[in-house]
């Protein structure tokens, strides 16, 4: 049994199992949760960081029109720079909390109509300025700015009035919001010496490094900050970021140690890879998920039946086997999961159940006129495949569903948004609120797939003021079953991100808020030489 | 005037017609691709109110005619402008992808031509016999292969098997002359493959041509060596053709390469120009697509300069 354990221990020294699955392997050996959950604590804090070296990342998501300013950072790579840079108020913790990071402590009116944020004294921006709390101030006004083009403007625009008095930042909203710890932890929201206004694209923050080299969509280099306010993290002297587009030869970099670690590996050689020295997999349950939209406004779509009727035609474990490798988990047509803080894990899963779906296909009327699918490579990763996969148990089910391929090239502009039935995809939100808020509100930006239910909006706008938690996880189901059978979603799976590590990173820690652990994998994790 | 000097004088100004009448046209191609700019930059966070608001602030408002003409007034003028995208400026990005893709290039060159050549004059001396048909057999294989599955092997043979080079490419200042010669090896035994047997098939040919004449026989019997014989007369009267094929494949080597650029993530140009096209950045695919019309304008321009100057002929017209 002690063999077992010292495995078990040394596996979480490697970062490679959860508390979860130990305390659960411990136990069934027979020993206690609590000893098992001391035995843990112990096993994953014996292994010390080690300072210096240079860690080098490579990453598919970078081109050379990429820019240094945190407001326009739409794709994997600025935000990886970003994060190594750059601070934020607050940062989500792999375990759904909070993490304090500008901001020491955060309060709220009862009514979580007023927020009150305390700045940390003497963080210091890469140009000697320390952070106040005119510079945050400025930054949220800046992203207020239509001008600035930013992506976190939906998050801002709610704040009616802002306010620096001392270290404290005082945030006034226009309607009570139980989630704005969440809100200022996006990524866009990087601090910048007086709110970045003169030079957004400065790449001076208040992060663990400095920005030496930038060349877009080819390496970003960086020098640790030697006045960072944390020094439980940025344990490497420098890091690296090294643009690799090409799925071969990130991996092959990988593989010959030209770098530490890679993103987006591709779960087709996930098996292969599993086998290859020096080298880990590793895969962490996230949030973000691929999915068909149908326009609940557009017929055939407006009629509720038929989009039962092709929810119940696609197979979820198939697609989650074939286009991810077995490494996501099925989706159950509306986009919240188990990363999510308060889901009600009581919805039942929709299966694919080919008698059904042709019931309700029967039941809606269809003339048989074939129905429209139309994807592209890049909708997601394997989208082709996967409409392909639907039409076949569409088939099955004796509904007529037709893909058509499009390009890649203006898919966004050009089909997505306008095709009434297609492929896409979403990355997740920190919180239910705002990924309900960005795109099934009536008045969403993002609506994309149309849905406008009154009673939907209602119980998001009363979920969103509510402080009571058990509440709040009511009103979220609720929602949740609503989206499900009424809305105009088909999601088919959660995909994980799954990462390549060299064996020589110590600390990695599987996190479901983001890819490479949230952006920080390079900031948080160390050589061990 | 010296006729050849005529000649190169009227090609240049030609030259110059031509690229301004590619720069309209790579300027309509661009206009005429589905979506613009912003909404490219904005993808699926598109909404009305933010297209509206980007265009106004790129200029894209503007009529297309306005847009080219005051693009074209920067040009002449030596500005190439900033990017839409990320608002650097094009000149400075363009330089060092620029140097870097001669670079490429110059390596790839520096190694296939004279091989090719060499090769060619091998095979046109064992025409028919076993060496040429091994050289043939070898260089077509590796022409035939696709660019980017002969990266994928080099890459498993010499970053896999034998650990020799890195799989990934980029070059950056500061690194040294033999540093850079170490990381873009792989991208250059790949272009070598890749340019190798079209090259060498013209030259046998060009001098299998000229070994038919009727000086080459004279020149056998006074007891010249095949090799002598290939090399001091047939290959002078072969070099016109040869020359327009090397050019060719030198264009090809500048402005043909983005696949193996991405593959090995090599900065150079390629990468630069397809990442801009597709956000529909049209001061940049302007300024790229320019420099590689000019490429193709002036190694076409210099392989008939000296097609002519190696021509006798030519080169005293009556």
């Amino acid at each position: 049994m002690s063999d077992q354990l010292d495995q078990m221990i040394a596996r979480v020294r490697k970062g490679a199992m959860t508390r979860r699955e130990f305390v659960g392997r411990t136990t069934a050996m027979g020993i206690s949760a609590g000893l098992a959950g001391a035995l843990f604590t112990k096993a994953a804090h014996a292994e010390e960081a080690k300072k210096g070296g240079i860690i080098r990342v490579g990453m598919q998501g970078g081109e050379s029109t990429n820019s240094l300013d945190p407001a326009l950072a739409a794709s994997e790579v600025p935000f990886q720079v970003n994060m190594t840079w750059g601070e934020m108020l607050v940062d989500v913790n792999p375990d759904g909390s909070i993490d304090h990071r500008i901001a020491e402590e955060i309060s709220s009116s009862p009514d979580a109509t007023e927020w009150k944020f305390k700045i940390r004294a003497g963080v210091e921006f890469h140009d000697g300025k320390t952070v106040t709390a005119d510079d945050v101030v400025a930054t949220l006004k800046r992203h207020t700015d239509e001008k600035a083009q930013s992506g976190a403007l939906g998050i801002v625009q709610g704040i009616t009035d802002m306010k620096a008095e001392g270290d404290m930042v005082t945030l006034k909203l226009n309607a009570a919001n139980a989630d704005l710890p969440y809100l200022m932890a996006d990524y866009h929201l990087m601090i910048q010496p007086g709110g970045g206004v003169d030079n957004p694209a400065a790449g001076i923050g208040a992060g663990p490094y400095k920005v030496v080299v930038n060349e877009p969509g080819v390496r970003h280099t960086f020098v640790k900050h030697a006045n960072y306010f944390d020094s439980t993290i940025g344990h490497a002297d420098e890091i690296e970021i090294l643009v690799i587009n090409d799925n071969t030869a990130r991996t092959a970099a990988l593989q010959s140690g030209q770098v530490h670690m890679i993103n987006r590996v591709d779960p087709k050689i996930v098996e292969l890879l599993k086998g290859v020295p020096g080298i880990q997999i590793r895969s962490a349950a996230g949030r973000g998920h691929y999915v068909f939209i149908m326009h609940v406004d557009k017929a055939p779509f407006d009629n509720n039946d038929l989009r039962m009727a092709l929810k119940l035609a696609i197979n979820r474990q198939e697609q989650v086997d074939k286009i991810l490798g077995g490494l996501g988990k099925p989706g159950n047509d509306f986009p919240i999961n188990a990363a999510y803080p308060l889901f009600d894990e009581t919805i039942p899963q929709r299966e694919y159940d080919a008698a059904a779906a042709a019931e309700f296909y029967k039941k809606s009327g269809h003339d048989g006129s074939p129905i429209i699918l139309a994807t592209a490579p890049g909708a997601f990763p394997g989208a082709v495949d996967a409409a392909n996969l639907f039409a076949a148990s569409a088939k099955a089910a004796g509904i007529p569903l037709e893909v058509k391929l499009e390009p890649d090239d203006g898919y966004w502009s050009n089909v997505w948004n306008v095709a009434p039935f297609c492929a896409s995809y979403w990355g997740g939100r920190p919180v239910q609120d705002q990924m309900y808020s960005t795109a099934y509100l009536s008045t969403a930006e993002w609506n994309d797939t149309k849905f406008k239910n009154a009673k939907f909006d209602e119980l998001l706008l009363a979920a969103r003021g509510e402080l009571d938690a058990a509440k709040r996880k009511g009103q979220y189901s609720e929602m949740a079953h609503i989206l499900r059978d009424e809305g105009g979603l088909i999601l088919p799976m959660f995909n994980d991100f799954v990462s390549g590590v060299s064996e020589a990173v110590g600390g990695w820690v599987d996190d479901p808020n983001g890819e490479l652990m949230n952006g920080r994998a390079q900031v948080r994790c160390w050589l061990n030489a | 005037m010296h006729p050849v000097l005529k000649l190169v004088v009227q090609r240049v100004a030609l030259g110059l017609l031509l690229l301004l009448a590619v720069s309209a046209v790579i300027f309509l191609g661009v206009e005429a691709l589905p979506g613009d700019t912003a909404q490219a930059i904005l993808g699926q966070q598109a909404t009305p109110e933010a297209l509206a608001n980007l265009r106004e602030q790129m200029g894209l408002d503007q009529p297309a005619l306005t847009r080219y003409f005051q693009w074209l007034g920067g040009v002449v003028q030596g500005d190439l402008g900033t990017a839409l995208t990320n608002k650097a400026d094009i000149a400075q990005s363009i330089g060092q992808r620029l140097g870097n893709t001669l670079f490429l290039a110059g390596c790839a060159a520096a190694i296939s031509v004279p091989l090719a050549i060499l090769l060619g004059l091998i095979a046109a001396r064992y025409a028919g016999r076993w060496p040429d048909k091994l050289i043939s057999g070898v260089t077509l294989t590796t022409i035939s292969l696709p660019e980017f599955v002969a990266a994928y092997f080099v890459i498993f043979l010499l970053t896999q098997v034998f650990p020799i080079f890195q799989p990934v490419a980029m070059v950056f200042p500061g690194m040294s002359f033999w540093a850079k010669l170490h990381a873009v090896a792989l991208p250059v035994i790949v272009l070598v493959l890749v340019v190798l047997a079209h090259m060498m098939r013209m030259t046998r040919a060009a001098i299998l041509n000229v070994m038919q004449s009727a000086y080459i026989e004279t020149a056998e019997l006074k007891g010249l060596t095949p090799m002598q014989v290939v090399w001091r007369h047939a290959f002078p009267n072969a070099i016109a053709p040869v020359v327009s094929v090397v050019m060719l494949n030198l264009a090809y080597l500048v402005v043909g390469v983005v696949v193996v650029e991405v593959v090995f993530g090599y900065n150079a140009l390629g990468q630069y120009l397809v990442d801009h096209v597709t956000k529909r950045d049209v001061p940049v695919v302007q300024a790229v697509g320019l420099i590689f019309a000019a490429v193709y304008i002036f190694l076409n321009m210099a392989a008939d300069v000296i097609a002519i100057v190696a021509n006798p002929r030519l080169r005293h017209p009556k």
